[in-house]
């Protein structure tokens, strides 16, 4: 007798945790909004990341085509994988000294893994992250981009 | 042609060995066992690990301590932030330097946040193992609000890169404090939902309770630690045992069980959700006012020497090991990673059940498949 008691207790026991389970998935129902996360691909027009999102090493030129960078080489030295790459070349300034500058930054997207290191190290700040996260493209060789602007110059006043 | 003759093999020898994986959903990751079956029962389970074997520890010989944080980023994915706390800890033993403490509490509440956002996951993940496809939607939701935080004072979402060695990358941001609050407050109110939708079904508990007994001596002996070795009655939390950063000045509990099956092992990560909490109420309203690194030479050279630091990650203890000569690399790094040795108890504790039980008991143990090939 008491093993039949047991038997059925423990079916409505088990019933009744699964109706438990079921109240939280049913409240959820009636309001879906509050299960919803991103809504992705239909959002992409008014979806603002935070500001410090890592997307991509970007070099920030002003009006003027004028960049921070002086070519000295260091976010070259800090990248862990040899995403960054510094073409220099010798320029002569206006009063006749020979001086380094910034020929071509080049920077690989495809093997960036976004540590923030040449952005942070960067003595005159000429590195930045922007927001942009859709990476995707169709060709490989898309990735590897030149950070400096044809034609861009360094800003004065930057050493 | 020559006739052979076919001797049968008796009943009791016959042995059906399956490939679980290198791609199964239920192992999370490139692992792959080999199962010897006897009808439905586990006879044997032989892990084949290396599948995603990234060479972590060798190529931290060739980087500076400031960039082996993006390598151990990688390495648990999922607490990335403590692994990168682990390595900066003892560059920081090693050079002897005074860390400030806002470094000190923010370390630890971002900590305990990967604690939280990785038991959200994982209890998301093995809702999903046991048939319960609505706990992965909902573990997600939970975790986005994490990650939101985490990217929002970060930049990353799950590779943070956050930890620098002297210290943090930047300040926290503005909205951090009342973010962790709100969500606090929020997720303070759906983790009983959790138990409602899991921890009482009826048909979680058959599958699990009495299953994959591990008990406290072989969890000891196989180096098992995290929650997994708490459920059977291990105390190894680091955060008691050896008090890093700001553990010293929280109360909190370390969650011991001595039952040391999957269900309670599914109980000790639920419970240590709740002491997370605890712990990030605590340090939220105060912290110190102050620097958020200290300055750091441009190149960081340690002494000579061998250097240790252990930290409590969410799947057990990670220690760090760095011999130096002297150069700005070091001459070998050694992560004791908390994986690698609980997934070498899966053999014993899944052995005799059915296959079946066998995904439970892989979920339960939360494994994470570069933290053992790094
Ligand atoms: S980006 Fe900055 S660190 Fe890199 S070469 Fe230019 S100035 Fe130097
Ligand atoms: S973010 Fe890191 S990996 Fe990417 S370019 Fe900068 S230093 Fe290199």
């Amino acid at each position: 007798m008491r093993s039949i008691i047991n038997y059925l207790k423990e079916i409505i026991l088990g019933v009744w945790s699964l109706l438990k389970g079921m109240k939280v998935t049913g409240s959820y129902f009636f309001r879906p909004g509050t299960i919803i996360t991103q809504k992705y691909p239909s959002n992409r027009k008014d979806l603002v990341m935070f500001d410090r999102f890592k997307g991509e090493v970007v070099m920030p030129h002003n009006e003027k085509n004028e960049h921070k960078c002086t070519g000295c080489g260091i976010c070259e030295l800090n990248c862990p994988n040899g995403t960054i790459e510094i073409i220099s070349k010798t320029i002569i300034t206006e009063d006749g000294k020979k001086k380094r500058a910034i020929d071509k930054h080049i920077y690989r997207l495809g093997m960036c893994t976004f540590c923030a290191l040449c952005v942070k190290t960067c003595p005159s700040n000429a590195l930045a992250f922007s927001q942009k996260f859709e990476h995707a493209v169709f060709n490989r060789a898309l990735l590897i981009k030149t950070l400096n602007k044809p034609g861009s110059q360094l800003m004065k006043g930057v050493e | 042609m020559e006739e052979k003759e076919i001797i049968p093999v008796p009943d009791e020898q016959q042995e059906y060995v399956i490939n679980m994986g290198p791609q199964h959903p239920s192992t999370h990751g490139v692992l792959r066992l080999l199962v010897s079956l006897k009808g439905e029962m586990v006879k044997n389970i032989q892990p084949h690990v290396g599948y995603i074997h990234s060479g972590i520890e060798k190529m931290c010989e060739s980087m500076t301590y400031t960039q082996i944080i993006h390598l151990t980023d990688r390495m648990d994915y999922i607490s990335a932030h403590i692994n990168n706390e682990a390595v900066c800890l003892n560059v920081e033993k090693a050079l002897e330097v005074d860390i400030p403490d806002r470094v000190k509490v923010i370390r630890t509440i971002m900590s305990e946040l990967t604690r939280l956002q990785s038991h959200q996951l994982w209890w998301a993940c093995f809702g999903m193992d046991l048939g319960g496809l609505t706990c992965f939607f909902y573990g997600l939701r939970d975790r986005e609000k994490i990650l939101d935080i985490f990217e929002e004072t970060c930049g990353g979402r799950m590779i943070v890169s956050y930890n620098c060695p002297g210290g943090l990358m930047y300040d926290i941001h503005p909205n951090f404090q009342k973010r962790v609050k709100d969500f606090i407050k929020y997720f303070r109110k759906i983790l009983p939902e959790y138990d409602q939708l899991l921890t009482g079904n009826v048909i979680f508990h058959e599958r699990t309770k009495g299953i994959g007994k591990l008990t406290k001596e072989d969890a000891i002996s196989f180096g098992v630690t995290g929650p997994t070795g708490r459920a059977s009655g291990f105390s190894c939390d680091i955060r008691k045992h050896e008090p890093y950063s700001a553990y010293d000045r929280v109360q909190f509990k370390e969650i011991l069980f001595t039952e040391g099956d999957t269900f309670h092992r599914y109980v000790a990560r639920i419970e240590e959700m709740w002491e997370s909490m605890n712990i990030i109420e605590q340090l939220i309203d105060n912290i110190p006012e102050g620097q958020f690194a200290v300055k750091m030479k441009p190149v960081i050279k340690l002494p000579e020497g061998e250097y240790y630091q252990r930290v409590e990650t969410a799947r057990g203890e990670l220690g760090v090991f760095v011999i130096s000569d002297g150069n700005k690399n070091p001459f070998r790094v050694k992560f004791r990673s908390p994986n690698f040795s609980n997934l070498s108890v899966l053999n014993h504790i899944a052995k005799g059940f059915k296959i079946a039980d066998l995904v439970a008991i892989g979920g339960s143990l939360d494994l994470i498949i570069p933290d053992i090939d790094r």
